[in-house]
C-alpha cells in the first residue's frame, strides 16, 4: 500500500481509509478534532488508491474513536474504512453506519426552517430518505438537503 | 397523541373514516344540532401569521362542540418579545388540551409537536404543509363526485409555496388521481414534492397552460399567488395576473366539474365564474367546520356517536 509509507505507522489510535478525495479536513472537522486537540494527526490527501481512483487517509494518533462519532462521517465518506489500532496492530475493524435519522450532526440548510432560530432548543434532525443514492431531508420542515454542501452545515 | 402534522399522518382509511364523521357532525357544525362533545376541553388557536378561514372554522367547530378557545397572535404577545417556539409551547401545554399552530417557519409544526405532549394539528407551516385545509378539501371532492377515487385534478398558480396544494397532492395521489400541475416556471411544485408524487406510479403532469386541460378536470383548484411569499416585488410582478378563470373558460367543462380556492382571491378566480354550477369555493370553506370537528374528536380521543342528535 504505497500510501502507508507516507506516514509512519501508528501505535495506538484509528486509521481511516479511503475517503473521497480532498475531503479529509472535512472529517477533521465533522469529528471536532480541528481544534484544540494534543493529539498527532497524519493527513494524507489525494493519493493513487485502486479502489477510488484518489483518495485520502486520516491517522489519529491516541485516540480510539468510538461509534457514535464514526457515524458522522457518514454523510461524506459513506464507505470509509476504519481501523483501531493497538500496538501498531489493526485490533478491530469499524464500519460506518448512516443510520436512519441524524441528530445534532448536521442543520437544516433551509433558510426558512423553524431550526434557523439559533436559540430555539431542540436537536437539529435529519432523516435519511435513501442511503443509495443519498437522499436526506429535514425531520422537521423536510426540504432535501443539497448532499454536495452538506459538509457546510455541520454542526 | 394523535397530532396531524402531514397527510402521511392519516391512512386513506383513517380520511374516509374522518370524512364519514364529518358528514355525521354537518347538522352540529349549521348549529342545528348543540353536542357538548368537548365540553370541558380548551383549543389553543395559536396564529404566528395571518388568518382568516382557518382560525375562525377552528374556533367555530370547537365552540359548536362545547369546548372552550384561547387565542394567541404574535403580535402583542412574548412572541414579539423574542420568546422561542420551544417556550411558547411549554406555556400552551400547560394551558390547553390541543393546539392549532401556524407559523411562518417550515417545520414549526413537526417542532411543537416534538416539544410538548398535547396534540398539535398543523394549520399552515411556511410554504410546507396545510393538511386540515386537505380535508375539507376531500370532503368538498367528495360531496360533489361522490368519491375519492380516480379524479382528474388541475392544480392551478403558486405551487412553489403554496401548502394547500403540497398536502392535497399528496392525498389525492394516494386515491389515484391523475394530476396536472399549472403553474409559473418560477413557482412549480417543489421537486422533493414531484417526486414523491410520482413515486406513487400515477401520471403528474407540468405545464404552464391552464387551457389545455380545463374540459377533461373533474375538479379545477385555484391558488392565490402569495405576495407576501415573494423578497422582492419585481419577481411578484413578473407572475401576478398570469392565470385568470372566468365563466367563459367553463364552456366546455364537464357537468360535474368543480371549481375550488382555498380563498383569499385575488384576480385569479373572475366573480363570472360565482354563479355557475361549478362554483364551490364559499361550501368549501364551510367544509371547514366539520371536518376541524371531526380532526378535533379525533386528536382528544373522544368517540363521535353513529348519529349526532
Amino acid at each position: 500500500m504505497a500510501e502507508m509509507r507516507r506516514v509512519t505507522a501508528i501505535c495506538n489510535g484509528t486509521a481511516i481509509d479511503h475517503i473521497p478525495s480532498g475531503h479529509a479536513l472535512q472529517l477533521l472537522k465533522m469529528l471536532r478534532l480541528d481544534v484544540g486537540r494534543s493529539n498527532p494527526i497524519s493527513l494524507v490527501m489525494n493519493v493513487p488508491s485502486g479502489k477510488m481512483g484518489r483518495k485520502d487517509v486520516l491517522k489519529i494518533e491516541d485516540r480510539e474513536l468510538n461509534q457514535e462519532e464514526l457515524d458522522r462521517l457518514a454523510l461524506i465518506a459513506p464507505k470509509a474504512s476504519v481501523a483501531i489500532i493497538r500496538n501498531y496492530a489493526v485490533a478491530e475493524k469499524r464500519r460506518i453506519d448512516l443510520g436512519e435519522e441524524l441528530v445534532n450532526i448536521a442543520r437544516c440548510s433551509f433558510s426558512n426552517c423553524i431550526t434557523q432560530n439559533p436559540n430555539e432548543p431542540l436537536p437539529h434532525k435529519l432523516r435519511v430518505i435513501s442511503a443509495d443514492p443519498l437522499e436526506i431531508r429535514c425531520a422537521y420542515c423536510e426540504r432535501g438537503q443539497d448532499i454536495d454542501e452538506i459538509a457546510d452545515y455541520i454542526l | 397523541m394523535a397530532d396531524l402534522i402531514t397527510m402521511d399522518d392519516l391512512t386513506n382509511e383513517e380520511i374516509v373514516e374522518l370524512l364519514d364523521i364529518a358528514q355525521r357532525l354537518l347538522p352540529v357544525a349549521k348549529g342545528d344540532v348543540y353536542a357538548p362533545l368537548l365540553q370541558g376541553k380548551v383549543l389553543g388557536n395559536l396564529f404566528f401569521e395571518n388568518s382568516t378561514r382557518t382560525r375562525m372554522s377552528f374556533e367555530t367547530a370547537m365552540k359548536r362542540l362545547g369546548g372552550e378557545v384561547l387565542n394567541l397572535s404574535s403580535i402583542g404577545s412574548s412572541v414579539a418579545k423574542g420568546e422561542t417556539l420551544y417556550d411558547t409551547m411549554q406555556m400552551v401545554n400547560g394551558y390547553t388540551d390541543i393546539a392549532v399552530i401556524r407559523h411562518p417557519r417550515q417545520g414549526a409544526a413537526q417542532y411543537s409537536a416534538d416539544a410538548v405532549e398535547i396534540p398539535i394539528l398543523n394549520a399552515g407551516d411556511g410554504a410546507g404543509n396545510h393538511p386540515t385545509q386537505t380535508m375539507l378539501d376531500l370532503f368538498t371532492i367528495r360531496e360533489a363526485h361522490g368519491t375519492l377515487e380516480g379524479l382528474n385534478v388541475m392544480l392551478v398558480g403558486d405551487l412553489r409555496f403554496g401548502r394547500t396544494t403540497h398536502s392535497l397532492s399528496h392525498a389525492l395521489v394516494r386515491f389515484g388521481a391523475t394530476l396536472t400541475l399549472v403553474s409559473p416556471k418560477s413557482l412549480q411544485m417543489p421537486a422533493e414534492i414531484v417526486s414523491d408524487l410520482r413515486s406513487s406510479g400515477k401520471d403528474i403532469t407540468e405545464t404552464e397552460d391552464m387551457s389545455a386541460e380545463i374540459n377533461s378536470a373533474d375538479v379545477i383548484y385555484m391558488t392565490r399567488i402569495q405576495k407576501e411569499r415573494f423578497p422582492d416585488e419585481d419577481e411578484y410582478a413578473k407572475v401576478a395576473g398570469i392565470y385568470k378563470l372566468t365563466a367563459s373558460d367553463l364552456g366546455g367543462a364537464k357537468g360535474s366539474m368543480i371549481v375550488m380556492h382555498p380563498l383569499p382571491r385575488v384576480n385569479e378566480l373572475c366573480a363570472s365564474v360565482d354563479s355557475t354550477k361549478h362554483a364551490r369555493y364559499f361550501e368549501q370553506a364551510f367544509n371547514g367546520v366539520p371536518t376541524r370537528m371531526a380532526l378535533l374528536c379525533r386528536s382528544l380521543g373522544i368517540k363521535v356517536p353513529k348519529k349526532v342528535t
